[in-house]
């Protein structure tokens, strides 16, 4: 009765559950990081504000976000505000929505310490040239800002990527909770299974990854030339 | 430059908003369980597990499985007239009270052990099932717990395997262990002469085993596993109720043991240990 544990991979509609699952990783995950790093650009300029009540109030999103842990957000969009409003959010939806304010608040403290980070000559001498505001971060400030966050950047997004596992307490299968399924579903004839599906499961990871790696290298590469 | 960054903080906010407010609008779902309202919308919500064989489990093919899915497709049968007619909502140990509870599911089937303290937050209809301690140990060995006297018993901490034995046999020496893997791994290489646990794993674990078996099936209290609907649903509850008694006349969850759980257990296993039928204990 015991077979190899390869065996399972092909069991069925196994593979094609293991890819639909990774679907619905990437979806969230692409989703939420496209958002966070068009909010989180804007968020992280306005977090520069002269204005000490915009700082302050930017400051408690960050460390709220940051404080409370993501299970915690899921919980609280998923079940709390239905129980608080009878509004249903389907899993999907919340998923996004969660990552993408955890993601907007990252971002955007990523981006702060960026444009922070430039000498304060720079903005001097592009309004001494008679730039606009506007003009001033679209051509000095954004572009240096850029180069110097790409390595947090890519850092976020990939932990992004993998913190995507913790939806399935919000009913959302995604890749690893389908390995499990599999997994468990198996014991008896392959009780060797979840060698082979943690085994598939992590090269899954690796392929979504290492390009956003590969990519932010390159980036650097061209720039600096 | 101030006002820049006023517009950016205003149009973030907008945005923000904007996207609670569409996402309010995604759906309308009903917000009660009531059987009027489970009729009107065509399908029943049961809560089921997605990992947890034999009883409930997702097949090969994508098709939940399991003692408990079993079950749910025939309430699903008898209630709206077809078993396809059940939306299962696959929910996780940690969360799916707060699934009742939000109404999310109308009915949980997650092989839920009743206890005093879960029955504070959701109401529990009659028993499907039960369990109760076992012991496990090499062929041949033991059928009392009497015989044990002495000997080397190994059991989960925290367990209740754990709180019965000290309390109940101060003789037998214990030999605990935090996963499972390594309590049963300790039964295997000798450093216990026997296991105790919950004896619906025992079963499972005994019939893959070989050269092992439950020597004692059924031992202290028994905790009943049980349908739970959401505080105050007694609509819900005493239709589960009324159809688990009308279920027991033709032996129904005998069936089930047969489909689901006997190619786990083998035929070694009385169905009696784990079946609980027309929702009563004898």
């Amino acid at each position: 009765m015991q077979s190899s544990g390869i065996q399972v991979l092909f069991e069925g509609a196994n593979l094609s559950r293991l890819l639909g699952g990774l679907w619905v990783t990437l979806q969230i995950a692409l989703i939420s990081i496209a958002i966070s790093a068009v909010l989180g650009v804007l968020f992280g300029i306005v977090m520069t504000s002269k204005s000490r009540v915009v700082r302050a109030v930017c400051r408690i999103y960050l460390e709220a976000v940051r404080i409370i842990p993501i299970l915690v957000w899921l919980f609280i969009f998923y079940f709390g505000v239905t129980k608080a409003l009878n509004i249903h959010l389907s899993g999907m939806f919340v998923s996004v929505l969660v990552f993408s304010l955890w993601g907007t608040a990252e971002m955007g403290d990523i981006v702060r310490g960026a444009v922070q980070s430039l000498p304060l000559h720079q903005r001097e001498a592009g309004r001494a040239i008679g730039l606009t505001e506007l003009q001033v971060y679209r051509y000095i400030i954004i572009p240096q800002a850029v180069r110097r966050l790409l390595p947090a950047a890519i850092n976020l997004a990939t932990r992004m990527i993998k913190t995507t596992s913790l939806v399935v307490i919000i009913g959302v299968v995604e890749v690893v909770k389908v390995g499990q399924q599999i997994i468990e579903s198996n014991i008896l004839n392959f009780p060797t299974a979840s060698l082979w599906v943690y085994g598939l499961i992590f090269l899954l990871y690796f392929i979504i990854c290492y390009p956003i790696s590969l990519f932010s290298k390159r980036l650097e590469t061209r720039w600096q030339s | 430059m101030k006002k820049l960054k006023q517009w950016i903080a205003a149009a973030l906010a907008g945005v923000l908003a904007l996207g609670v407010l569409t996402g309010c609008g995604q759906s309308g779902g009903s917000s009660s369980g009531s059987l009027e309202s489970i009729k009107e919308r065509g399908t029943i919500r049961i809560g089921v597990f997605s990992d947890k064989p034999p009883f409930g489990y997702i097949d090969s093919n994508g098709e939940n499985q399991g003692y408990d899915v079993y079950l749910a497709k025939r309430l699903a049968k008898d209630l709206l007239g077809d078993e396809s007619k059940v939306e299962f909502v696959l929910v996780e140990a940690a969360s799916r009270v707060e699934y009742l509870q939000s109404n999310k599911v109308d009915l949980l089937l997650a092989n839920f052990t009743v206890t005093k303290e879960r029955a504070e937050q959701v109401d529990f209809a009659n028993p499907y099932m039960k369990v109760a301690l076992g012991i496990v140990l090499k062929d041949g060995g033991i059928t009392s717990v009497d015989q044990l006297k002495g000997k080397t018993l190994a059991v989960n901490k925290g367990t209740t395997a754990e709180t019965y034995f000290t309390e109940n046999y101060p003789d037998i020496n214990l030999l605990k262990f935090d996963q499972n893997t390594e309590t049963f791994q300790a039964l295997k290489d000798g450093r216990a002469d026997a296991l105790a646990h919950d004896n619906t794993l025992l079963f499972a674990w005994a019939n893959e085993n070989d050269g092992f078996e439950v020597g004692v099936s059924s031992l202290g209290s028994h905790d009943t596993i049980a349908p739970a609907v959401k505080k105050g649903n007694d609509e819900l509850r005493s239709w589960v109720n009324d159809e688990l008694a009308k279920l027991g006349e033709e032996k129904f969850m005998h069936k089930n043991y047969q489909e689901t759980l006997l190619p786990y257990y083998g035929d070694d296993i009385d169905p009696e240990d784990v079946v609980v039928e027309g929702g009563a204990l004898e």
